[in-house]
């Protein structure tokens, strides 16, 4: 049996999932797009699966949010639909609610938030407010698991009895005759194609493009469908799209006033109104928001995360070192000492050294989504995102990126439509991260020493730079289509409950460990095995023999135009691969130095000009494996993560070469 | 009169919902519409976008598209429920 969860945003629906599952589910991705998909089985039963939709309010053919939905009502045909509406704000919920009600499947609507109404010494007559809906109505509270069970009850009644809703007829009037006469007509086509005819019906006098395409309808009907719209739309004085949208909100107010007893006002709502009265203050909001993210910045990067990196790192050298003995004691092969050593610790390492800062980072995240603060944060920030074709809701994550791409990328899912979602993953690298400070610190101390925070400071903005230029181009030609429109609800502040952030945290963990493990320990393994061995597969001495260095001294002559053709600046720039920190360390174990003495050792290596072009290269080229195997999950696409790393590399090369050539006229 | 004219405070009666395709529809979708008393609530920091009270919620829409919406005037700065 299947259930499908179906809701606004903001109306406790993940809540609701996360109640009816447990920790049993499973994560992936609607086919052919990037709209996440959540299963998980209904606790205490085998069969019974639940499916969580993407939050939407409406089932308008715009976004592919809705579009997903749609299509998985209609093609999935789920058991049962259970509507979740937030009955603190039970209007505009109820909106999406008479529209599933056209599907005629069996239905029932989970009436949330029933504890907060009760709070605030409001009531709704669920009795009344059931027969006049025609679909069984439990009152909930996610949150505190009240009535999830007696739901679950009802759910699996109402499936079973396969009891479709008792009405599907909310209007009257124009309205209805043009839907009955539309009915009547496309009832055959309908059936034949296994779309219910009341909702085909209805999507058509809405004028619903995808709806008209499925239905192959002939010109003939479709001029009569016409005549009726046109008719209907002279008699009210108003288009079709407001006077369906009319008829849903007059019938839901209607039902309200009548079954909702509102005495006091919301507490919730208040208490957001004053919030909102320090955190979107005219002057207060931008250093609050600076503040705010500063604080996680410094908490996940500086404090706690290096804290546990640091415990975990040691927990995996004293491992290391335990084999390392244990596996010299044994005398075994050197080469197989090294794979383990060497390859294996490391991949694992460079592995794990993330997770912290996921964890960690994901903890603020869920917190400060999960409250409503994101939306206010897309409000305040909107202005500045919007020449790019993006809104407000991608600059935390852009914002992160600046930390590490990895959990930034991560961070995307919550953006809710699937366009502003690529584009921000596709931006996002170009955030100078926190792991090429080490290269930009070595450099601007070999080189620049008088003005080391302005080139470091000139590197960051060089790569917001190209990053809004990369933004400006995708908005013309990628994803030239129309942006989703920025109609947003602020949602009232809740506090976060403790088992969804649980959750989120294990989720991210989980998905980080299982998809970019493969991916990143395999890469580690190639980079040992060319570190390791010559080009016939003999165990080098000196790492200037090694396949690494083959490779490097092959691709040298590309960066001869940017100043740096030497093969030890290629070599350390594919070891930046892995981690970017690599390539001040591969830069050591290449001139035969220490890291303390390379800054003289790099002048033999570059000219001070080379050396910007370096940093300008190293700044904006490909982004590290770990980077690479989350765009290639959250883009769905390896194709597409591939093409990012091409993408970047070009112009990483290009820009350098430009800087170069131009500081070299000047100097 | 328009939605973006509306000042802070300001408590209107919407009489028409213009523009079109995705925006309009979600504008429609998201209860705005004709005869829907709306408050202006407040604007973002760097002016843009604003911040209305419907229904009983707090929904966000850059002044573009509120210029989209034509209005009527209910209240002058008076305080809306």
């Amino acid at each position: 049996m299947m259930f499908a969860l179906v809701g606004n945003q903001n109306c406790g629906k993940t809540t609701l999932f996360n109640q009816l599952t447990g920790s049993n589910q499973h994560v992936g991705n609607f086919p052919g797009v990037t709209v996440e998909r959540k299963d998980g089985l209904i606790r205490g039963s085998k069969n019974i699966t639940v499916v969580d939709l993407p939050g939407i309010y409406s089932l308008a053919p715009y976004t592919n949010e809705e579009i997903v939905t749609r299509d998985f009502l209609l093609n999935e045909r789920p058991d049962v639909i259970i509507n979740i509406v937030d009955a603190t704000n039970i209007e505009r919920n109820l909106y999406l609610s008479l529209q599933l009600v056209e599907l005629n499947m069996p239905m029932v609507i989970a009436l949330n938030m029933m504890d907060e109404v009760r709070a605030n010494g409001n009531s709704i007559d669920i009795a009344k407010f059931q027969s006049e809906i025609g679909v069984p109505v439990i009152p909930i509270s996610a949150s505190k698991n009240e009535g999830v069970d007696e739901l679950i009850q009802v759910a699996v009644a109402t499936a079973e009895a396969k009891l479709r809703p008792k009405r599907q007829d909310f209007c009257s009037g124009a309205v209805h005759r043009a839907i009955h006469a539309v009915a009547h007509l496309v009832e055959d086509h309908a059936d034949r194609i296994g779309v219910p005819s009341r909702f085909a019906a209805t999507k058509l006098v809405e004028g619903d493009e995808p709806m008209l395409k499925l239905l192959q309808l002939s010109e003939n009907e479709k001029n009569m469908i016409e005549h009726s719209v046109t008719e209907m739309e002279t008699e009210l004085g108003t288009d079709k799209e407001a006077a369906l949208a009319d008829m849903r909100y007059a019938f839901i107010d209607n039902l309200c006033s009548r079954t909702v007893i509102k005495t006091g006002e919301s507490k919730a709502h208040l208490r957001s109104i004053k919030i909102d009265n320090i955190l979107t203050n005219k002057y207060a909001a931008l250093p609050i928001f600076l503040g705010i993210m500063l604080l996680i910045f410094w908490l996940t990067f500086g404090v706690i995360g290096t804290a546990l990196s640091d415990l975990l790192s040691l927990a995996i050298d004293k491992l290391a070192f335990l084999v390392d003995h244990g596996l010299a004691v044994y005398g075994i092969n050197p080469v197989i000492h090294s794979l383990v050593i060497d390859g294996v610790f490391v991949g694992v390492g460079s592995v794990l050294s993330f997770l912290p800062i996921i964890v960690v980072l994901f903890f603020f995240l869920s917190f400060l989504e999960d409250s409503g603060y994101m939306a206010r944060v897309a409000f305040v920030m909107d202005k500045l995102l919007r020449k790019i074709g993006l809104s407000g809701r991608s600059f935390v994550p852009m914002l992160i990126g600046f930390g590490c791409s990895v959990p930034a990328i991560m961070a995307t899912r919550t953006l809710a439509s699937e366009r502003d979602r690529k584009m921000t993953i596709l931006l996002t690298p170009f955030m100078s991260c926190s792991a090429k400070l080490p290269i930009y610190a070595l450099f601007t101390a070999a080189f620049f020493v008088e003005y080391q925070a302005l080139v470091m400071i000139s590197l960051y903005v060089l790569g917001m730079l190209i990053g809004v230029l990369s933004g400006l181009v995708m908005k013309k030609t990628l994803y030239h289509g129309n942006p989703v429109p920025f109609v947003m609800e602020l949602p009232n502040y809740r506090l976060p409950s403790p088992k969804s952030v649980g959750l989120l945290l294990w989720d991210k963990a989980r998905d980080f460990l299982v998809r970019a493990f493969t991916v990143i320990f395999i890469a580690t393994l190639i980079i040992w095995f060319l570190q390791t061995f010559d080009t016939r597969i003999n165990v080098v001495a000196d790492s200037s023999q090694s396949m690494l260095a083959a490779v490097g001294k092959f691709i040298a002559p590309i960066f001869t135009p940017l100043g740096f053709g030497d093969w030890r600046a290629a070599t350390a720039i594919i070891t930046g691969l892995s981690a970017k920190e690599a390539v001040v360390s591969s830069l050591a174990v290449l001139t035969g130095t220490t890291i303390t003495a390379l800054p003289q050792a790099l002048s033999s290596l570059f000219t001070p000009l080379a050396a910007v072009s370096f940093l300008v290269f190293t700044l904006l080229y490909t982004p590290c494996i770990a980077a690479i195997a989350v765009i290639r999950r959250e883009m769905n696409s390896g194709f597409s993560a591939l093409l990012l790393v091409f993408y970047q590399t070009a112009i990483a090369w290009i820009t350098a070469f430009v800087v170069y050539r131009i500081a070299l006229i000047f100097f | 009169m328009t939605l973006d004219q509306l000042k802070i405070g300001v408590t209107a009666r919407i009489t028409a919902v213009g523009g079109c395709g995705a925006l309009r529809r979600r504008l429609l979708d998201m209860g705005l519409t004709p005869n829907t008393k709306v408050m202006i609530r407040k604007m973002a920091p760097l002016g843009d976008p604003i911040e209305l009270y419907l229904r009983g919620y707090e929904l966000t829409i850059r002044k573009l598209d509120a210029k989209n919406i034509q209005v009527e005037l209910l209240s002058e700065g008076g305080k809306a429920k």
